[in-house]
C-alpha cells in the first residue's frame, strides 16, 4: 500500500529526515516511536503533503502511484488521513458542515454522488458513538473552544466518517487522560479492517497497549534505527531510547 | 506565503462588460448650470431645484475630507459627467416599455426584470447610470399601500412625502460628498411603508454604472411609518475601466415609532485590476433615524470599489430605539476601505450593536472607523462592539479607529477586537481533509463572517458567500 524508499526531507536548510525506508501492507498497523526531535511528526506531515517540508530525495509510492507528485488534497481524496497532533481551529464553521464538505470531496474524487445533509447526518450520528461523543458536537465550530481531549476525539471521529485507507495518527495520545486514551484507541480498533492500514506515531508505549502494532520502528536523528515486532515497544518502555541512540551514533 | 496557496489565479470580474446604448448626457463639468440642467431633465419642482442649489453653494465652500485612511489622486470634479441616461428610458415608463438591450444587461447581471421569472418575494428597482429603468412588482406592493419607485418618480408623484423627509436625516450640509450628492443626485429608490404595514416583499435596488467618466450620485430615501416593517437590499456593479469613477450616494432612512427597517448591501463595484488601476471611488453617506421603540439594522458586504468610504449610521433619537451594524469588508490587490458606523444615542434605554469583520488580502488596506456617542440624556444606553480583522498574506493592513464619547454615566459599553491571520496550518488542515486551497479559504472566511451573513436575507446570503470567494481568489501569495 505504502512504500517509502530512502526518503530525505528538509525544513528550510535543516535536514530532518535522512533516508527513511518503510513498507506498509494492507491491514497492517505500524508504530513509529522515537525520542523528541527524531523526525516522527515530520514523517507523518511529509506523507500527508504539508507544504512546510521540502522533500529532497527518495520516493514514496502509494497504491502504485507517486505520492510525492500529488497535492495534499488529492492524497486525502485517495484515502490518506492524518490525525493531527495539534488539530486546527476553524471558528464559525460547524463540524457537520466541514465534514460534509470533506466527505463530498472524497466521494467526488471517486466519481460518486454527493450526499445531502440529511443522509449525512445519519452517517455522522452513527460514527459519533465510536468516540462516545454527543451530537452537540456536530454544531460546534471545528475544534474551536475544544479541550485537548475533545480535539483528539474529534480527529478520530473525522477518521471514522471519512474511512481512510491509510490512517496516520500523529501523537494522538499526547495530552489524553487514561479514559480518553481508551476511547480514542478503541475507536481506532473498531475501524480496523483487512484493507486498511494504520501508522501510529507515538512517543510512549502506553497507546500501544490498546492499539497493538504489527511492527514497531524506532526513529532517531532522521533514520529508522531499529524495527521489530510489538515486543520492541515493551523493550523501549523498559530501557528508554538511549541505548538505541548510542548504537545509531556509532553506525553514523 | 508558501507555494501551495500561491498557485491560485485571479478570476476575472464577471460584471465588467459595457452595454452599448445611446446616452443622453449632460457635458462634463460642474456649475450651477449643471445643477439646473439635471433638475430640468428630471422635470423637478422649484423647491427641489432650490434645495439642490443651496447644497451646491454649500459644497463650493467645503473642502474634500482628508482624514480617511485612504490615498488617492485628487478628483477633478470638472472632468466628471454628472448625468447620463440611456435615450430609450422615458420618465414614468412601464416595464413593458423597457429597452430590450437594458433588460438583457440586467439578465446578464443575474437580475430579471421579468416579473414572472423573478425570485418570488422580491421587488426590484433597476438603476442604470443616472436613471431608473424600471421597478417590478409595483402593483402587488400598491395593494398594501407600499410605495416603491424611483426617486425621480417619487418627486413627481409623491412630492409631499419627499419634501417632508428629504434631508431630514442627512442634511445637504452634512459633509462634502453628501453636499455634492444633494446638488447633483440623479436617481435612486424611494420607499414608503404605511402605518402598521409589514412589507410583503423584499425590496431591492440594483445599481449599475455603465457610461464612462460618469459619476453616479444616487439618492435613496426609505420611510417606514409607525409600526411598519421593511427589508431592503441593494446591489451594485460597474464595467471594468482603467479610469476611476466616482460614486457618491446618500441613503436616508426614517424609522418612525415602533417601525423596523433592515437595510442590506452587497457592494461589488469594479475594484480596479490587480495592479490597482481603475475602479470605483465609493464615497457614501448612509444614515437612519430611529424614533421611539423602533429599530434600524444595517448589514453590508463590501467586496468591490477601489476605495470605500462609508459609515452607515443610526441616530437613536427615540427612547428604546435599537441600532445595528453588521459589516464584512474585503480588500484585495490595491483596494482601500475606510468603513464603519456611528451610533448616536440620544433617547433613553437605546441599544446598539456593531459587528465588523474586515478581511485584508494582497496589498489591501482595511480600516474600521466607528463612533459610539452617548448624549447626556441617554440614560441606560448600551452598546456592544465587536471588531475583528483577518489578514491573508503579509502585504496587507488592518487598522481600527474606534471613537467613544460618553456623556451619561449610566451607559454600558463593551468593545472587543481581534486580529487573526489565515494560517498555512488552517489551510493545510482543510486540504488534508480533501478540500482544495480555494475551497479552504472560502470556508475559513465564511466561518469568520458567519455572524454577519446570518443577518442577510436568505436569498442573498449564499450569493454574498460566493462573492466573497471570488473576490479573494488570487489573494494569497
Amino acid at each position: 500500500m505504502l512504500k517509502i524508499e530512502n526518503l530525505t526531507a528538509n525544513v528550510g536548510d535543516k535536514q530532518i529526515l535522512k533516508g527513511i525506508s518503510l513498507s506498509v501492507n494492507p491491514g497492517e498497523v505500524h508504530a513509529i516511536m522515537g525520542p523528541n526531535g527524531s523526525g516522527k511528526s515530520t514523517l507523518a506531515q511529509v506523507i500527508a503533503g504539508h507544504p512546510g517540508y521540502e522533500v529532497t530525495g527518495g520516493t514514496v509510492t502509494y497504491e502504485g502511484q507517486d505520492l510525492l507528485d500529488m497535492d495534499a488534497e488529492v492524497r486525502a481524496q485517495q484515502g490518506i488521513f492524518l490525525a493531527f497532533q495539534y488539530p486546527v481551529e476553524i471558528p464559525g464553521v460547524s463540524n457537520a458542515y466541514f465534514l460534509r464538505a470533506a466527505y463530498n470531496e472524497i466521494r467526488k474524487a471517486r466519481g460518486e454522488e454527493e450526499v445531502d445533509p440529511m443522509e449525512f447526518l445519519d452517517v455522522m450520528t452513527e460514527r459519533l458513538k465510536i468516540v462516545e461523543m454527543g451530537d452537540d458536537m456536530l454544531q460546534r465550530s471545528v475544534n474551536f473552544g475544544f479541550s485537548g481531549g475533545e480535539k483528539k476525539r474529534n480527529e478520530i471521529f473525522q477518521m471514522a466518517v471519512l474511512e481512510p485507507k491509510l490512517a496516520i495518527l500523529d501523537e494522538t495520545d499526547s495530552g489524553l487522560d487514561i479514559d480518553a486514551l481508551r476511547i480514542v484507541a478503541e475507536g481506532v480498533n473498531k475501524l480496523k479492517r483487512p484493507d486498511r492500514s494504520t501508522i501510529v506515531v507515538t512517543h510512549y508505549q502506553r497507546l500501544l497497549n490498546y492499539i497493538v502494532p504489527d511492527f514497531v520502528h524506532v526513529l532517531a536523528q532522521g533514520r529508522i534505527v531499529r524495527s521489530g515486532g510489538k515486543d520492541l515497544a515493551l523493550e523501549l518502555e523498559e530501557r528508554g531510547y538511549d541505548w538505541l541512540l548510542e548504537t545509531a551514533g556509532a553506525s553514523a | 506565503m508558501s507555494s501551495s496557496i500561491e498557485s491560485l489565479v485571479n478570476k476575472e470580474y464577471q460584471y465588467g462588460f459595457v452595454t452599448d446604448v445611446e446616452s443622453d448626457a449632460i457635458p462634463p463639468g460642474l456649475s450651477e448650470e449643471t445643477v439646473r440642467l439635471i433638475s430640468a431633465r428630471k422635470r423637478e419642482p422649484e423647491w427641489l431645484l432650490d434645495w439642490r442649489l443651496k447644497a451646491f453653494r454649500r459644497w463650493q465652500a467645503m473642502t474634500e475630507p482628508r482624514w480617511p485612511n485612504v490615498k488617492y489622486k485628487t478628483i477633478d470634479y470638472q472632468a466628471q459627467t454628472y448625468y447620463s441616461a440611456p435615450r430609450s428610458v422615458k420618465p414614468l415608463q412601464s416595464l413593458e416599455e423597457v429597452d430590450p438591450e437594458l433588460l438583457k444587461t440586467y439578465e446578464k447581471l443575474g437580475i430579471s426584470l421579468n416579473e414572472q421569472k423573478r425570485l418570488s418575494g422580491v421587488a426590484v428597482d433597476a438603476i442604470f447610470d443616472s436613471v431608473s429603468v424600471g421597478t417590478t412588482m409595483k402593483a402587488e406592493l400598491k395593494k398594501h399601500g407600499v410605495i416603491f419607485c424611483s426617486f425621480g418618480e417619487a418627486v413627481l408623484e409623491h412630492p409631499e412625502l419627499v419634501q417632508r423627509y428629504l434631508g431630514s436625516v442627512v442634511p445637504y450640509s452634512d459633509n462634502y460628498f453628501a453636499a455634492l450628492n444633494s446638488a447633483v443626485f440623479s436617481d435612486g429608490s424611494f420607499v414608503y411603508i404605511p402605518k402598521g404595514v409589514r412589507c410583503p416583499l423584499e425590496l431591492s435596488t440594483y445599481f449599475r454604472i455603465n457610461a464612462a467618466d460618469t459619476g453616479q450620485f444616487e439618492r435613496t430615501l426609505i420611510v417606514a411609518d409607525e409600526g411598519a416593517y421593511v427589508s431592503y437590499l441593494e446591489g451594485c456593479t460597474a464595467p471594468k475601466r482603467s479610469t476611476n469613477q466616482l460614486h457618491a450616494a446618500v441613503v436616508e432612512i426614517v424609522s418612525l415609532d415602533n417601525a423596523q427597517v433592515k437595510y442590506s448591501t452587497v457592494q461589488n463595484w469594479y475594484a480596479g485590476d490587480k495592479d490597482g488601476v481603475g475602479g470605483i471611488y465609493n464615497f457614501v453617506t448612509k444614515r437612519g433615524k430611529a424614533f421611539t421603540n423602533s429599530k434600524i439594522s444595517w448589514t453590508q458586504v463590501e467586496t468591490g470599489s477601489a476605495i470605500t468610504w462609508k459609515y452607515p449610521s443610526v441616530i437613536l433619537q427615540g427612547d428604546n430605539s435599537v441600532g445595528e451594524f453588521y459589516s464584512v469588508a474585503v480588500v484585495n490587490n490595491y483596494q482601500q476601505a475606510d468603513t464603519g458606523t456611528k451610533m448616536i444615542h440620544i433617547g433613553k434605554n437605546t441599544k446598539s450593536t456593531i459587528i465588523s469583520k474586515g478581511i485584508s488580502a494582497g496589498h489591501g488596506q482595511n480600516s474600521y472607523r466607528g463612533q459610539v456617542k452617548v448624549l447626556g440624556k441617554a440614560s441606560g444606553a448600551r452598546n456592544y462592539t465587536q471588531c475583528d480583522s483577518m489578514l491573508i498574506g503579509n502585504q496587507c493592513g488592518a487598522h481600527t479607529f474606534p471613537y467613544i464619547e460618553i456623556a451619561n454615566n449610566t451607559a454600558t459599553l463593551e468593545h472587543e477586537a481581534s486580529t487573526s491571520k489565515i494560517g498555512e496550518d488552517q489551510i493545510f488542515y482543510c486540504k488534508q481533509r480533501g478540500l482544495n486551497t480555494e475551497h479552504a479559504i472560502s470556508l475559513i472566511v465564511a466561518g469568520f463572517c458567519k455572524e454577519v451573513f446570518k443577518e442577510l436575507p436568505m436569498e442573498f446570503a449564499l450569493e454574498a458567500q460566493q462573492l466573497l470567494g471570488v473576490s479573494l481568489e488570487g489573494s494569497v501569495g
